[in-house]
């Protein structure tokens, strides 16, 4: 039977409700554009030439399906469980972005609509965008944190070479809750011929449910290629969570299986440090309303956001997917948080032993693969979304690794542009 | 006395009625309390008090940074409170809310509903609640007979307007244009249309809103609508000129 990416469609009860999370707080304004959304991803989800359509696409522009990679050397190392890594990171412009542009660019195509906006944190969902929006012949516009723009140069030099207008957003934290604010600001502005290209599982409905069935195609690959290569399910499958929608794109593949599904959020300093942007694996979050959503923040007790930390800036939100607090609050998903200092640690291991390298990001869900792999039997097989590569981001990198001669090369690059060579 | 009634009243004697916007806490509550007095000392006929919050998603750039800087400075919901039960016992004119719904979810809706009763609050202002989000909010805004003014749009059809001047009480704030808070409206033909569309939907008084700086703007609703809102004018006016030019700039706006 051909597939729609609709044989586990997330539990949804009223108007975007997961449980008691989700749902639309949306200024009037956007109203109208709502009810068009959600009847064109309405009618996309009945449509099963539209799916086929996204999935020739995703063959043809986007390398799927991405491979799994059985980490010989990694499983060898911890002597349990045997590793296999879901490869995200070798989708176009490197990551799991790739699949939600996508499919929203060709709902974008069914509205007639002539120009995309995005936010972005570290840059990929904006790449990822501006792909998309020269591919599809869509005016493109980008809201980015002033603090991310300085931090992610390469990925702004390729937004604009893509086409795309870089606008760096000044207010509030300047990072990417602000971008988000500063994208619903034009798109009110402009709702009559603007789409907004939603980066993650967040936002009002139907954002998190749309993003994660453009992402579910990661865990029907998944499923498919463990039952193949392994010969049946995995014990555990791990993903990072920041939005939450490459974590909720391998989960929907496994959420009817006996298999534990396990988020890692980012643990910054340290939990106690009070320095993080773990909402549902530490005691800081509550329930709030914010960005259009109901969900678990970091906030204080008055409702005003906090600031967050993450070495990954893809982590370093306030919010998470209502699905995902509903999946936490169910005990469906199990929540736990990895430190920037272990996060390195991961990253290096991996390069080394496996000649693969995971975005910043991805690396947090490999901290607690490694953790837990050794006390997992030898015939047990767990899964870890790679949801985008790190090579891409070696100067966030490389300042992580706080890397002598690196830095000698871009002071050596800067004086021989201060020169004007 | 209920909003609704309240503003009918005073719209016998003038043919249109003023609301300003303050931004609690911005830049001092000290500055907040010499404003209001030139505001109401200059006839403005009613004001609504935005609590300030960190992800003021419908504003623009001006309120956005008066809320950020009212944070920045230490204002809390509870000082928020405070300032506006003073306010109430010494001016005679209604007083407004508006924030955003997390202020109000994270206090509790029925513990915001008493405590702004008892503050002699008249009304709310949410934009980001609509009435599917609201049941609960809306249904107390009866009960304790609060207005809850909800918003039309020009993006709104003649089925939703009629669905919100069912919900909302009081009056409706009609936005004039597409987008946020403080950038310039061209009042055309367009606008017209609008108010006139706006008119048909509801008995419910209509306030105007979004870019009206002057009394060229306040002369143009007049007889379109029954309030000129002016918020983003007089933040930056007091920004750039101080609190003394908030007098002589209110009253020139009617004349």
């Amino acid at each position: 039977m051909e597939f729609y990416g609709d044989h586990m469609p997330p539990v949804q009860q009223k108007n975007g409700y997961f449980g008691n999370w989700g749902g639309a707080f949306i200024p009037e304004v956007l109203h109208q554009t709502f009810c068009e959304l959600r009847a064109v991803y309405a009618a996309a989800r009945q449509d099963p030439d539209f799916w086929h359509e996204y999935k020739t696409i995703m063959a043809t522009y986007s390398c799927r399906p991405t491979p799994l990679t059985h980490a010989a050397n990694l499983s060898a190392l911890f002597a349990g469980a045997r590793i296999f890594i879901k490869r995200e990171d070798l989708n176009h412009t490197g990551a799991h972005k790739a699949n939600n542009v996508m499919g929203q660019g060709l709902l974008v195509k069914r509205m007639g609509k002539k120009r995309v906006i995005a936010e972005t944190g570290a840059g990929q969902h904006g790449v990822a965008t501006a792909t998309m929006a020269a591919k599809f012949g869509l005016a493109c516009t980008i809201y980015m944190g002033e603090k991310d723009v300085a931090r992610q140069r390469p990925n702004v030099f390729w937004m604009e070479k893509l086409g795309a207008t870089v606008v760096p957003v000044t207010t509030g934290s300047r990072s990417l809750k602000d971008a988000i604010n500063e994208a619903f600001r034009d798109w009110v502005s402009n709702v009559d011929t603007t789409h907004y290209v939603l980066g993650t599982a967040c936002g009002p409905h139907p954002f998190p449910e749309m993003v994660a069935w453009f992402q579910s195609i990661i865990g029907q690959e998944a499923r498919a290629q463990i039952l193949t290569q392994f010969g049946r399910l995995p014990s555990r499958v791990y993903a990072c969570v920041g939005g939450g929608s490459n974590a909720m794109g391998i989960f929907q593949g496994f959420m009817e299986d006996d298999v534990e599904l396990v988020g890692v959020e980012a643990g910054g300093h340290g939990l106690a440090s009070g320095r993080h942007a773990a909402r549902l694996a530490s005691q800081d979050a509550s329930p709030g309303v914010a960005q259009g959503y109901k969900t678990m923040f970091l906030q204080n007790s008055d409702g005003q956001m906090q600031d967050t930390h993450s070495v990954a800036a893809g982590l370093d939100y306030v919010g998470v997917s209502p699905i995902l607090t509903d999946l936490w609050e169910k005990g469906r998903v199990r929540f736990e948080s990895a430190t920037d200092a272990e996060v390195l640690e991961a990253l290096d291991l991996t390069m080394k032993k496996e000649g693969i390298i995971p975005a910043l990001e991805s690396a947090h869900a490999f901290v607690q693969a490694f953790k837990e792999a050794p006390g997992m039997s030898t015939d047990e097989a767990l899964i870890i979304n790679m949801s985008g590569r790190g090579d891409k981001d070696i100067f966030t990198i490389a300042h992580a690794f706080n890397d002598p001669s690196w830095k000698q090369f871009i002071i050596d690059k800067g004086a021989a542009y201060a020169a004007g060579k | 006395m209920p909003l609704g009634n309240n503003l009918r009243q005073a719209m016998v004697q003038k043919n249109i009625l003023l609301m300003t916007h303050i931004v609690l806490g911005y830049p001092s509550f000290a500055v907040n309390r010499q404003v209001i007095a030139a505001m109401v000392k200059n006839g403005v006929d009613l004001i609504e008090m935005q609590i300030p919050f960190s992800e003021p998603m419908a504003d623009g750039p001006v309120i956005v940074k008066a809320n950020q800087d009212a944070l920045a400075a230490g204002a809390t919901v509870a000082d928020c409170l405070d300032f506006a039960a003073e306010m109430t016992k010494k001016h005679a004119i209604p007083f407004l809310f508006m924030t955003y719904y997390n202020i109000i979810f994270k206090y509790g809706e029925d513990a915001f509903f008493k405590k702004a009763k008892e503050l002699g609050i008249q009304g709310f202002i949410v934009p980001d609640l609509p009435p599917e989000e609201g049941e609960n909010f809306y249904r107390l805004a009866k009960e304790y007979d609060i207005a809850a003014i909800l918003i039309y749009a020009p993006t709104t059809t003649e089925t939703r307007m009629a669905k919100l001047a069912a919900t909302g009480t009081g009056f409706i704030y009609c936005v004039a244009r597409l987008g946020v808070t403080g950038q310039a409206t061209k009042f055309d033909q367009p606008v017209e249309d609008y108010l006139a569309r706006c008119r048909k939907a509801t008995n419910l008084p209509l306030a105007v809103g979004f870019g009206i700086s002057s009394k060229g703007d306040v002369d143009y609703l007049r007889g379109k609508a029954d309030i000129a809102v002016v918020g983003t004018a007089t933040i930056k006016l007091v920004d750039s000129e101080g609190v003394q030019a908030v007098g002589p700039f209110i009253a020139g706006l009617r004349g």
